[in-house]
């Protein structure tokens, strides 16, 4: 991709910044419960699994493994112009957390449910870094 | 258990014309769906003392054309004396507004309910396609930045429902197999029943040639699998068992409902994303009965996406889970004189999205024999209406005794 497409940006707050920023880092980033070590995403003030209510931003893997996906071929947003792929994958060392994206670097044809996949990031304004996700093995 | 909803039965329907675009106010054409139900239940007015709707006025807006009118705009138009109202998006999808009005009939709030749900899309969308998200953005236009549950999916593109449910179907095929040759034939039932209705939008035949040849949406999802946004609005009374004898009709009696959502609520954490929310539902309508899928005579299955009706299909039982693919394939099992008709009056592919409401209307009319040239042989007497899909489900069993 030569030049980024126009896309809709999430609003930055206190409570989602570690995950839309953390890619200036090259990390994919959740709050993490600090009594059970699950990710808590999307985020919220206490953790679903155990109910602990330290949670601290932290990197994991960035590895993630291809749940779903589909090949959008309608204009939803001008200026981000279809096909484009949109995908569910699903988080390698926590399987139930999944992140809506999209699959770049791609070609439609190499696209498997199952495949393993790695967090990759674009750039925008504002300190903004989205995780999209390629295939693992280049 | 007590079955609390047995309380409820179903007296009247009414629907306003349904078109794309009426041009109409959407508060007139909820007043032709209101007068309707109320006159074929033979209520007046003064005997209504309670409202219910989806989603209501939505005050942080939504899309337009979503929500054509809400509880006390009703409640000004018709002058009634409310003991019970309630109207809001936040419940198990469109028709956890009915079942809400059976809770409180139920509970003794209220003893005749007035349901409708209005959409006005058609000309809310200005007859054309509608405005894609972020328009203005490169021409000195301000772009809003999206919080809440939208940031996940937005900058991706996921704009649309079609690209999250597009998501199901595609793990749905993946898992069990399921080809968009068998997926068509929701379509291709839906637009076989549409000819026999008089006020379906589309009634022209439609192959599964049509079907594969048309331009894709969002993977396996084809034009065909996305339903056609309409004008219109429909009404339905829900009355004390006790209040539905005075009334001109046989009663449809609430055998049970299912409103349940067991796991997160949720477009891509959901467990299961080839059941959705859908799962909870219907099960928890099956365990509020000793009726057996294998009863029922008639269902009618949200179809905003194709894909959602083969997932209530599984969900209900009607088929085994992960079979809807193979139990569609051909239409057989599905058409008028099939073993379960689906979506008798051509769905909202065909017939037009109204949203939920479309379905239960359609049960009501079937168990009443009013079908005309769609009506189901062998005069059924138990029915299900279902709406919703992802994490909106809610579910309904209907029977006339």
């Amino acid at each position: 991709m030569s030049e980024k497409p126009f896309r809709l940006l999430p609003q930055l707050t206190p409570e989602n910044w570690h995950y839309w920023t953390a890619g200036a880092r090259g990390e994919l980033c959740f709050l993490r419960c600090q009594a059970c070590k699950r990710f808590v995403h999307p985020p919220m003030p206490i953790c679903g699994a155990c109910l602990g209510r330290e949670l601290l931003p932290a990197a994991s893997s960035g590895r993630a493994r291809l749940l779903t996906y589909t090949v959008n071929h309608h204009p939803w947003v001008p200026g981000f112009d279809p096909p484009y792929i949109i995908a569910i994958v699903a988080l390698e060392e926590q399987p139930d957390l999944r992140i809506t994206t999209n699959l770049v670097n791609c070609p439609q044809e190499r696209i498997q449910i199952g495949m393993a996949v790695r967090a990759c990031f674009e750039e925008r304004e504002d300190g903004i870094f989205l995780p999209l996700f390629e295939p693992a093995e280049a | 258990m007590e079955v609390h909803e047995r309380r409820c039965a179903i007296t009247g329907i009414g629907q306003s014309d349904v078109g794309r675009p009426l041009d109409r106010d959407p508060l007139a054409l909820t007043a032709d769906a209101c007068l309707a139900a109320i006159a074929d239940a033979g209520l007046s007015r003064e005997e209504l003392d309670g409202v219910a709707t989806y989603p209501g006025q939505m005050l942080g807006g939504t899309a337009p054309g979503f929500s054509g009118a809400g509880v006390t705009e009703v409640q000004e138009m018709l002058r009634l004396d409310l003991n019970w109202w309630n109207g809001g998006p936040e419940t198990s999808g469109q028709l956890g507004s009915v079942i809400t009005a059976c809770a409180a009939v139920a509970a003794g709030l209220a003893r005749h309910v007035l349901c409708f749900r209005t959409v006005y899309e058609a000309t809310a969308q200005g007859g054309g396609r509608r405005k894609g998200i972020g328009v203005g953005a490169g021409t000195g236009g301000k772009v809003p930045r999206f919080g809440g549950d939208m940031q996940w999916r937005l900058p991706y593109g996921a704009a649309s429902a079609a690209c999250w449910i597009a998501m199901f179907a595609q793990r749905h095929f993946h898992e069990y197999g399921t080809t968009r040759e068998q997926m068509a034939w929701i379509a291709l039932n839906d637009r076989r029943n549409a000819a026999r209705n008089p006020l379906a939008i589309y009634r022209e035949p439609l192959t599964l040639s049509d079907y594969l040849g048309v331009r894709m949406i969002s993977t396996p999802f084809c034009l065909y699998d996305c339903d056609v946004p309409v004008d219109g609005s429909t009404a339905i009374i829900v009355s004390h068992v006790d209040a539905a004898k005075d009334c001109r009709k046989k009663p449809l009696h609430v055998e049970a409902v299912g409103s349940a959502l067991h796991g997160r609520p949720s477009w891509d954490q959901f467990d299961d994303l080839t059941t959705m929310a859908l799962r909870d539902a219907a099960a928890m309508l099956w365990e509020r009965t000793d009726f057996k899928p294998e009863d029922v005579d008639v269902a009618e299955l949200y179809d905003g996406f194709s894909f959602i009706a083969m997932a209530w299909l599984e969900a209900l039982g009607f088929c085994g889970k992960g079979e809807s693919g193979p139990f569609i394939e051909g239409g057989a099992r599905i058409a008028l004189d099939g073993e379960i008709p689906l979506n008798t009056n051509g769905g909202q592919l065909s017939a037009g999205r109204l949203h939920g409401y479309g379905f239960l209307h359609e049960a009501c009319l079937q168990l009443w024999g009013e079908g005309g040239q769609r009506q189901v042989p062998n005069d059924p007497k138990v029915a299900v209406a279902a709406a919703g899909g992802g994490p909106l489900g809610g579910c309904l069993l209907l029977t006339r005794s």
